[in-house]
């Protein structure tokens, strides 16, 4: 959670939402969430959430190229 | 009865102190009804800012208060928004008890001193990304 948070007050760019998934089972269940934490980015784009800071980005920048690249 | 015990207010008090520089908002959004973990959130709140004189807290209704609900962008409770010189877009949703609440205490202080630890690379891929980011993390209270 300290990551997203941390990107959130680096770049003006992004906001991030620490969600309880128990208090919230119905987000859980949209989002497909079976472990936690698990990080659901714009919607679409899920990403493991206990992994290092290099690997987060690396499959962030990843799920962010335009398809056509 | 409170949340935090005293041993634990002794600690966080002492981090604030050696560590908070700027003022900090805690921004809760609560409800009396139909929302279970609200009233021990609001408690939290209220307990963790009563321990440093730069964290204010604004407590505000989520059905009553549309205006700030709108302002903050809240739209499921309970919710904290911590609010430094500006809205860094961080918010919890549920109460942030275990791990959690040494994350909410870390991001208080982040966003008190207004700069975060971050790796050169995650900086420089963070400047090159120029659309707007959602991140929600779900967790558990561990």
């Amino acid at each position: 959670m300290r990551l997203a948070h941390k990107l959130a007050i680096e770049s003006d760019n992004v906001r991030a939402d620490a969600v309880e998934a128990m208090e919230f089972p119905q987000l859980a269940i949209k989002y497909n969430v079976r472990g936690v934490p698990r990080i659901v980015i714009n919607e679409t784009i899920q990403i493991e959430g206990a992994i290092p800071e290099p690997m987060l980005m690396a499959q962030l920048q990843e799920a962010l190229k335009p398809a056509d690249e | 009865m409170p949340l935090l015990q005293d041993k634990d207010k002794e600690v966080v008090e002492t981090r604030f102190q050696e560590e908070l520089v700027n003022p900090v908002r805690l921004v809760n959004f609560t409800q009396a009804l139909e929302c279970q973990f609200c009233a021990e959130t609001r408690q939290l709140v209220e307990e963790v800012a009563a321990l440093s004189d730069k964290i204010e807290l604004e407590v505000y209704n989520f059905a009553i208060d549309k205006e700030k609900v709108e302002e903050y962008g809240v739209d499921k409770i309970p919710a904290i928004a911590i609010i430094g010189e500006k809205d860094y877009g961080v918010r919890y949703y549920g109460i942030p008890s275990g791990y959690e609440f040494s994350s909410l205490l870390e991001d208080i202080i982040d966003v008190s001193r207004r700069e975060v630890e971050l790796l050169p690379a995650t900086r420089e891929a963070l400047a090159g990304i120029t659309e707007p980011l959602h991140f929600q993390v779900f967790v558990t209270p561990t």
